[in-house]
């Protein structure tokens, strides 16, 4: 894909512009009780060696059994990406030595992976969608881990994690900016989060990437890659593209060609620095595992799993433009999880869909951002706040005081229209008692009419005056209505 | 009174099922048969306390009525396969004394069937060897001699252990592997039974592996019968190891003695090689005459790839092993030689603790699985492997019912006497037994006669897939109109 360069993207160099050429490798660990090849729990967490099968710890004779549930994972996952879906595939080994590697393989998915080419739609930043392809997704056991710090002179290793099943999704070489980078496994993760097939934590490890970079002049074919390997947060994905982007800019302006090699991230320093070159890269000598028979299914299965995904982030953000009439950016942060587009749902329905958008979006969202909590532990319900929304639009309650009451509801709980009535918070719409306030404000503040008259923005302070003399509950329009005729301006 | 370790297993079954004897006396004979017969080394552990152990459960169950078909009938275990709390080392030195905490499918089948275990068997090392004499624990020697000779002689191998413990009256079955002829070679030198069924009859689970895709659990007995009664027990379906049938199993028993009129058996032209003696020839000849008394048809037919199947059989099995015995690395189990850093760790465990035949074969597998060789040698291995066992499929549409080869290339040679410089020498042990490895089929090794010298010779009956049955029927004419071979003198006891 070599779509037409972006100027806005390209970096400047000493000797002009340059184009970062992005590929991602996602590891993203299968949502599953147990592990891809062995009845062994995935829990996160235990003590070391807690979850550890004969298998996983590589026992002589020991062999592996395919884990029906990873599979329905990886072709829920492939269905997705709109993604073909191979229904035959086959198991390889990748070999090599590490302790935490027991089997001194990996099972891995190396010529005929399970899901083929597919593609994901990316909303950026400034608005602008791409595609980004997919080449493949393929199935793997994950590695144990290697503790270097808990003897001077040994290694510890905990096979907690060795076996369990990830999905490597490859993409193409698509991306041309760490924006692109970021904002992609953003909606990769909201994709897979949706679809229930990995939970996307990072901090846990369970979506880690490996960022191919590369960097050439606009229109040029593609430069020498070095490969990031295990990025895990997206903050660090974009940025290592900058630093890796800046460092190999700097080697080709001084005339240097970049070496082919693998990269570590430092996230301390900021910087990428080498890990091996590409003639110390292992010769894996991948064969097809002989201990398991190729991976075939029917399409009919696949079709049964169609039926049963749920509605993905790109369908509910059209619908919820199409059905409640919101804004595409709007729909786009409404459908970031899918536990807040439930949420915003909940309470637009039956309701005015761009009240309800912007009361989830800046209040509720912005609150919970504030407290540092997720939607599903929201101390404010769908329905308490959908209670307040009708309030509004009732005019039952002013705008301001619709603020108070979500404060009043996020701290205190309880039933927004109750509160209202009980604490008096009803919006004034007597003219005859907004009237008698306007006079009495016009009447104490001669000096202000006179001004209003020549400068007509003073009207905001006559309207916050009476606001404060009804203790916020008259009508704004109203108020701005009496105001106007009695000051006698447009 | 009679020596019990000379009854065959099926008429210890039926003098135990009809209580004339019982399982606790028959065990002791064996145990202490298997003491006296500690120069030939076929046993790497006895476990007599563990076997008269197992000798009074059964007699209790037999008492109650509660018999199963192996009920109290010793056996003898090939150290590959894993036993609960008795070491299991594949006859490796890097195994140390490793004791696993689980029984693999096939021997946990046979405990449940009641059999009793006398202690694990001799092999080469992780079976890779045709003599035996690979084994960590030193060669196995056969029960064997020449006539007028007392040169110590190989039992064959893998199952050099199990061949010789069933010959020497040590056990009364045996526990053997087959990946490229380790169960029929060694029945052949030791004038004893044994089949290596279809690929995925049995299941693998819990045995060592060396070859995943060649591999195959199997008896070793003095009978036809025996084996039949054996792997009845021994197969069947296990979730467990995915490569495994589900398909039933049937009562083998049933077919030795079956009739055997009008089935035609192929004799592959291929398989007269090149310098085969005259002895061979006219073995091979004695047994196409055996099955045609017998109202069999003899066909001549072609398996025209068998040339390429050894050279093939000794890419696709090393480079299998080479990635199967990566889990030996002195991280977790067995033995670990320290070193200044992980790799010479790995380097110097490997080293100390694979033998030579091991190592090279671990070196050979690594060679052909790389970057720039893969293509040139495995894939064109699996390429030969797919037409040899199309050579099979199309000479069994033809309507043949069995393949009868001789088992190996000759009789019985000393201990020391072949592949010293050369292993090809060694290998070219395996070139009739391969074929059936490389194609995932039955075959059946059965005494057909002595050599001049007066050791046994066998001939292989190949079967179609999981037609393991017409094997029986087919091998137990041979073994009734060959006669039994008579039993080796007891030189060591």
């Amino acid at each position: 894909m070599n779509a037409t360069v972006d100027p806005k993207k390209l970096i400047k160099g000493a000797t002009g512009d340059w184009e970062v050429v992005i590929g991602m490798e996602i590891h993203a660990q299968v949502t599953s009780q147990s592990k891809l090849f062995s009845g062994a729990s995935t829990e996160f967490g235990g003590d070391p060696n807690d979850h550890v099968s004969l298998v996983d710890a590589a026992m002589p004779g020991m062999l592996p059994v395919i884990n029906a549930e990873c599979v329905a994972q990886a072709i829920r996952t492939g269905l997705g990406l709109k993604a073909q879906i191979n229904l035959r595939s086959v198991f390889d080994r990748k070999n090599y030595f590490y302790p935490d590697l027991p089997q001194g393989y990996q099972i891995s998915q190396y010529k005929d992976p399970i899901v083929g080419e597919g593609e994901v739609l990316v909303d950026l930043p400034d608005g602008q969608q791409i595609t980004v392809g997919i080449e493949r997704l393929h199935l793997e056991q994950d590695a144990g881990k290697s503790l270097h710090d808990q003897s001077p002179t040994m290694s510890f290793v905990d096979l907690n994690r060795s076996g369990v099943a990830l999905m490597e999704i490859v993409s193409k070489p698509d991306l041309r900016s760490s924006d692109e980078a970021r904002a992609y496994v953003t909606k990769l993760r909201t994709i897979l989060r949706y679809l229930g097939t990995c939970d996307g934590n990072m901090e846990e490890g369970s979506l880690r990437a490996d960022v191919n970079v590369s960097v050439r002049r606009p229109g040029e074919p593609l430069g020498t890659r070095c490969e990031i390997k295990n990025v895990n947060s997206i903050r660090f994905i974009g940025q290592a593209i900058e630093y890796e982007a800046r460092r190999q800019i700097g080697i080709l302006e001084d005339g240097g060609k970049i070496d082919q090699e693998t990269r570590l991230f430092d996230p301390g320093k900021g910087e990428t620095r080498s890990m091996r070159s590409k003639e110390e890269a292992h010769d894996y000598r991948y064969f097809p595992d002989p201990d398991l028979l190729p991976l075939e299914f029917t399409q009919a299965y696949v079709d049964e799993l169609k039926k049963g995904l749920p509605e993905l982030p790109d369908e509910k953000k059209a619908r919820f433009i199409a059905a409640y009439g919101v804004t595409a950016y709007d729909a786009g942060v409404l459908v970031a999880e899918r536990a807040g587009a439930d949420y915003f749902e909940a309470v637009a329905k039956g309701r005015d869909g761009k009240a309800a958008a912007n009361w989830v979006i800046n209040e509720l969202f912005g609150r919970l951002n504030k407290d540092g909590k997720d939607v599903t532990s929201s101390p404010v319900s769908a329905a308490q706040l959908g209670a307040i929304v009708d309030l509004i639009g009732e005019g039952t309650i002013s705008g301001k005081l619709a603020k108070d009451l979500f404060e009043i509801v996020w701290t205190e709980g309880g039933d927004p229209k109750e509160i209202v009535e009980t604490r008096g918070m009803k919006q004034v719409t007597d003219t005859g008692a907004i009237e008698a306030a306007v006079d009495a404000v016009i009447a104490a503040n001669p000096d202000k009419v006179e001004q209003a008259k020549a400068k007509p923005t003073m009207i905001g302070w006559f309207v916050g005056q009476v606001m404060k003399q009804s203790g916020g509950k008259a009508n704004p329009q109203a108020v701005n209505d009496i105001l106007k005729a009695k000051l006698g301006i447009e | 009174m009679t020596d019990l370790t000379q009854m065959t297993l099926a008429e210890a079954r039926d003098a135990v099922a009809a209580k004339k004897l019982s399982s606790t006396e028959l065990t002791k004979a064996f145990v202490d048969a298997v003491e006296k017969a500690r120069p030939l080394n076929a046993y790497v552990l006895e476990t007599p306390e563990k076997a008269l152990a197992m000798a009074k459960a059964s007699d209790e169950r037999i008492a109650k009525g509660a018999a199963g078909p192996l009920e109290g009938l010793p056996l003898g275990i090939k150290d590959l396969y894993a036993t609960e709390g008795t070491r299991t080392t594949a006859c490796s030195k890097i195994l140390g004394n490793f004791v696993p905490p689980y029984e693999s499918t096939v021997t946990s089948q046979l405990w449940r069937d009641g059999a009793v275990m006398l202690g694990k068997l001799n092999n080469d090392e992780f079976a890779m060897g045709s003599s035996n004499e690979t084994s960590a624990f030193g060669p196995v020697v056969s029960p064997w001699q020449r006539t007028g000779s007392n040169a110590q002689l190989v039992p064959g191998g893998s199952s050099g252990g199990s061949s010789a413990a069933v010959a020497a009256n040590i056990c009364l079955g045996a526990t053997a592997t087959d990946t490229g002829g380790s169960i029929r070679q060694p029945a052949a030198f030791t004038g004893t039974v044994g089949i290596k069924p279809t690929y995925g009859r049995c299941s693998r689970w819990g045995i060592v592996a060396f070859a995943s895709s060649l591999d195959q659990a199997g008896p070793i007995a003095k009978t036809v019968r025996d084996n039949a009664i054996l792997l009845r027990s021994m197969a069947g379906f296990d979730p467990k190891d995915s490569t495994s049938a589900d398909r039933a199993v049937p009562d083998y028993e049933k077919a030795v003695g079956a009739s055997v009129k009008g089935m035609k058996i192929g004799i592959p032209k291929e398989y007269r090689v090149d310098g085969m003696s005259a002895e061979i020839e006219a073995l091979w000849q004695k047994g196409a005459d055996m099955l045609r008394a017998a109202g069999a048809e003899i066909v001549e037919v072609s398996l025209p790839h068998t040339k390429y199947a050894l050279p093939a059989y000794y890419i696709v099995a090393p480079a299998e092993a080479s990635s199967n015995l990566a889990r030996y690395d002195g991280v977790r189990y067995g033995v670990r030689v320290p070193g200044k850093d992980i790799v010479s760790m790995y380097e110097n465990t490997r080293a100390e603790g694979f033998g030579k035949e091991v190592r090279r074969r671990i070196m050979i597998g690594t060679y052909v699985l790389s970057a720039g060789y893969y293509d040139a040698y495995y894939v064109r291995a699996q390429k030969i492997r797919t037409l040899i066992r199309q050579d099979f499929e199309k000479v069994y549409a033809q309507g043949i019912n069995a393949i009868l080869t001789p088992a190996t290339p000759s009789a019985a040679f000393g201990i020391g006497e072949k592949g010293g410089a050369d292993p090809v020498e060694m290998y070219l042990n395996d070139v009739f037994t391969v074929t059936v490895n490389m194609a995932g089929l039955p075959g059946i090794a059965v005494p057909g006669g002595l050599s001049a010298e007066g050791l046994p010779l066998g001939l292989q009956l190949i079967g179609r897939p999981f037609d393991e049955e017409t094997l029986f029927s087919l091998g137990e004419v041979i073994e009734q109109a060959a006669g039994r071979v008579a039993l080796p003198q007891r030189w060591w006891a």
